[in-house]
């Protein structure tokens, strides 16, 4: 076509079949999409999760037995430094990312995030924190020297990371990785608060926003004050490593319990930073398949922002063996057992949003109900370990590791199951197998609870965390036996879930806008979405507008 | 290999305590338990009721949406305030207990015994400052019935941070350089109770056993008073202490009286009253002291005693010294 104008003019967008692989993945790498940002966080989680799950399996096989030597014990430390590190850091901490991205825009309207760019640079830096952590298995002497992963524990207490008992470079990776994968948070937090603020689409009040969206801007806002202690506690042990300052080295004259402060300050606020994914999913997959909506959502948004607030200052039930004054300690017991009383309210409004609903059993709505009954238990040994003097017996041992896996898996990671069979269909355009998901859904229940419920009396009857073996005839034997078998079943139940993503992606039944008449923006729009989401900005009038669309004559402004 | 040392409680139970913090704990224990366990079964019966009572029927499936509710203040009300109630009481419950273990003093009049404990990576030094005692790896301390003779401990830490924690006597109380932690137990039984490093500390934390033995206030005593002895001379063996003497060891090892002077390991003046090698790795039997000494990395892997390279006649000599190391 001949034309007098002599600058390119824009191609037409090839359909997708035309795409050759390079441009493929071009379009990938050089995305600034939330919703393709939100889709590569959640895949590289995944993938972490993987690894961090594989390093699990051979924790469990070296603790099956007594006196067994499947691992030595410098390589089982670094299996443990890694397992925590990563699936905090490199799993819960990128899904945040993962689900808000995907999910914040189009829940309020918004177009994309209101920083795409900050957005793509997080997940980069987050992606090459991850690439860090593992380069250390194999840099830095690794595998030719005695190995260079960390081994000082997920929060690595110091003088452990200090120059006399870390030599080489192993508590660096630790820090650098660590500092680089906190970028990816702190971008998308920044992110999330930015457009819950200025991007809401007309109509949408805060008080009209979804429970999801709430739970995630409490999410950044807590991100944002704490991750920062932890960044400068880092910087502070390479400043000791590096350049001989004395912030933790108790050689000389360096605190110990300071970096106990520092990490904690950032530690506490965190446990509730990843479980809060898992809040945010339930808040929108209960109501949906219970076909009523979410009850008491006010005191639901109390809520969490009670928790995130008080969150901010329980960190010190970490430190109840510490030898901090009984005053402190009490202080510190007062407010864990406070910060009770919202997470309580939390699950009694989604148990009320099931009462007199009509209640499908999908398999999102299944890890919907086991992470209730699990998070209740999580809670519930919450409470005990929040009494000071029972922790004092508790503490560092594997009740604890219970607890937190309780909350962590039980909570989060079925939380986050719950969030991919409900949201992949938007995502991806196709439907999941609901056969897989169930397989997949009572494996993973019954492997989880075979692992970690024995764990609490393992604790109670004297086994500490982090050994990496024990004698037999401590009455330990059994317990870590059914809990190593607990932890393969879950090793099954996670691949079923793989399986099932990839095979769903490739043959699944098409999902349609709007597979589970649902009520929030997202299922408005076009399976997957549309780079920018909607066609037309929408209008709403109450928190639920899908609802007023499908129900003229009964919606729900109406009662707003 | 089980359990090593002879007599030792090996079910280091929580629940089943015998000193007086231990009894604390798992009385608060017991009160925290009994109430999750009622909210437990509370909640999680409400739960499964809503689960399976109102899932969609059959017949309903289609179409008909049930009632919308969107809350209530009174109910959210209730469920706020009960559950501050019922921490409020185990906050109050806690504060006391906290004071009760915490802040305990000796009693009036009363015979206290002191003692030191030193956290090394990977086992444990004690001292009796008042009775002139220096050992390892197993506490000796009374039988206290009515408290006269409880002991209390100093806890300290020559390198990283490790936690001190015998179950069945009392909780944990962290181990921290540059810091001074105190602990107090007052076993109403005797028996050997056993415990370990309970705050991950390197390579080997999970050989940092530790071992209370708790005795009858007059053979306490008796211990007490042949620990404090310098180490037996045994003339049949002075050849042996002189290849002992020239060996490395000395640098590392206290035999009190002999020129061996080291303070990096466990003092080994009164070595053969000890149950156990190695914190708790091997029981203390002549063979098993041979193979220790020949190489203590075969037991306790990246343990800071090397493999000295002893010829089986240096090996011989030294082990035949340390067993008259009563």
């Amino acid at each position: 076509m001949a034309t007098s104008i002599d600058y390119p003019l824009p191609k037409p967008a090839p359909s997708p079949a035309e795409f050759s692989f390079s441009q493929a993945l071009w379009k990938w790498v050089a995305t600034v999409d939330a919703k393709r940002l939100g889709i590569m966080y959640t895949g590289t989680a995944f993938v972490f999760m993987l690894i961090g799950g594989c390093l699990a399996m051979v924790i469990r096989a070296q603790l099956m037995f007594p006196n067994s030597d499947v691992v030595g014990p410098d390589t089982y430390n670094r299996l443990f430094t890694m397992h925590g590190t990563t699936m905090i850091f490199f799993l819960a901490m990128p899904v945040i990312s993962g689900l808000s991205n995907f999910l914040v825009p189009l829940m309020i309207g918004a177009r994309d995030m209101v920083f795409p760019r900050l957005n793509a640079f997080g997940y980069w830096m987050f992606l090459c924190g991850g690439c860090l952590l593992y380069f250390s298995y194999i840099g830095g002497g690794g595998l030719g020297g005695a190995g260079s992963a960390p081994d000082a524990g997920w929060f690595a207490y110091a003088p452990l990371t200090e120059l006399a008992y870390s030599r080489g470079p192993s508590s660096d990776y630790w820090a650098l990785a660590i500092i680089l994968g906190g970028f990816g948070s702190l971008a998308t937090s920044i992110n999330v608060i930015a457009t819950c603020i200025c991007a809401r689409c007309p109509g949408m009040t805060l008080a009209r926003m979804p429970m999801f969206v709430w739970t995630m801007l409490t999410t950044a806002w807590l991100i944002i004050l704490a991750i920062p202690a932890l960044t400068a506690a880092q910087f502070m042990l390479l400043l000791d490593r590096y350049l001989g300052a004395n912030f933790f080295n108790t050689q000389n004259g360096g605190s110990a319990v300071l970096w106990q402060h520092f990490f904690w300050i950032f530690g506490h606020p965190e446990v509730y930073i990843v479980i809060f994914p898992a809040f945010a999913t339930l808040s929108e997959v209960i109501p949906v398949f219970s076909r009523k909506p979410l009850f008491g959502k006010p005191a639901m948004v109390g809520a969490i922002v009670a928790i995130g607030f008080i969150s901010l200052g329980v960190w010190a039930h970490h430190m109840f063996a510490v030898g901090l004054t009984p005053w402190s300690n009490t202080f510190f017991v007062a407010s864990s057992m406070i910060i009770a009383v919202p997470t309580g309210v939390k699950i009694f409004n989604w148990t009320a949003t099931m009462w007199g609903g009509k209640v499908r059993y999908s398999t999102a709505m299944l890890f919907c109900l086991a992470f209730l009954l699990q998070f209740l238990v999580a809670g519930l040994t919450g409470i005990m370990l929040a009494v000071a003097p029972f922790d004092w017996q508790l503490t560092d041992s594997y009740f604890v590791v219970a607890h937190f896996h309780y909350t962590l898996i039980g909570g989060t990671v079925f939380g986050v199951f719950a969030a991919t069979y409900y949201w992949y269909p938007k995502a991806v355009g196709k439907m999941m197998s609901e056969t897989l998901g169930k397989w997949h859904f009572w494996l993973m229940v019954i492997g989880f609870n075979l692992t970690f419920m024995p764990q609490h009396y393992l604790g109670i009857i004297g086994m500490p965390r982090r050994i990496y073996t024990y004698s037999p005839g401590r009455g330990w034997d059994l317990w870590n036996f059914w809990s190593s078998i607990g932890a393969y079943i879950q090793g099954i139940a996670v691949l079923l879930f793989v399986i099932n993503i990839i095979k769903s992606g490739i043959n699944g039944r098409p999902a349609g806008d709007d597979p589970w008449d649902a009520w929030t923006l997202e299922w408005s729009t076009t399976s997957p979405p549309p780079e920018y989401n909607f066609e037309k900005i929408p209008v709403v009038r109450s928190g639920r507008p899908l609802w007023d669309l499908k129900h003229p004559q009964d919606p729900d402004w109406k009662y707003e | 290999m089980a359990v090593p040392g002879s007599h030792a409680n090996r079910i280091a139970d929580t629940f089943n305590p015998v000193a007086t913090p231990a009894h604390m704990e798992k009385g608060i224990a017991i009160l925290t338990i009994a109430i999750c366990g009622v909210i437990f079964v509370i909640v999680a019966g409400l739960i499964v009721y809503a689960f399976v009572h109102y899932r969609v029927k059959r017949d309903e499936r289609e179409f008909e949406e049930p009632p919308q509710i969107y809350g209530s203040n009174q109910i959210e009300l209730a469920w706020t305030v009960i559950p501050i109630l019922i921490v409020f009481v185990l906050i109050g419950v806690s504060a006391r207990v906290i004071r009760a273990i915490q802040a305990h003093q000796p009693a009036p009049h009363s015979d206290p015994v002191y003692a030191t404990v030193v956290g090394h990576q990977w086992w444990w030094e004690v001292h009796y400052p008042n009775l002139g005692i220096t050992t390892a790896n197993e506490i000796h301390v009374p039988v206290s019935h009515d408290g006269r003779h409880a002991t209390f401990f100093t806890l300290e830490s020559a390198d990283v941070d490790h936690s001190f924690w015998v179950p069945q006597l009392s909780g944990k109380t962290d181990v921290i350089p540059n810091r001074n932690n105190f602990v107090w137990m007052d076993p109403s039984k005797a028996g050997v109770y056993i415990g370990q490093c309970a705050e991950y500390c390197g390579t080997q934390h999970a050989h940092m056993g530790l071992r209370v033995v708790a005795q009858p206030l007059p053979e306490f005593r008796k211990w007490a008073a042949a620990e404090a002895k310098p180490a037996v001379e045994d003339p049949s063996v002075a050849k042996d202490k002189a290849v002992f003497d020239s060996l490395a060891c000395i640098n590392c090892h206290t035999v009190r009286g002999t020129i061996a002077q080291g303070t990096f390991g466990p003092d080994l003046t009164h070595l053969m009253s000890r149950q156990t090698l190695g914190a708790g790795v091997l029981s203390n039997t002549p063979q098993h002291l041979r193979d220790w000494v020949n190489d203590p990395q075969k037991y306790k892997v990246g343990c800071k005693m090397p493999d000295m390279h002893l010829d089986d006649q240096q090996l011989t000599e030294v082990v035949a010294y340390l067993e008259t190391l009563k």
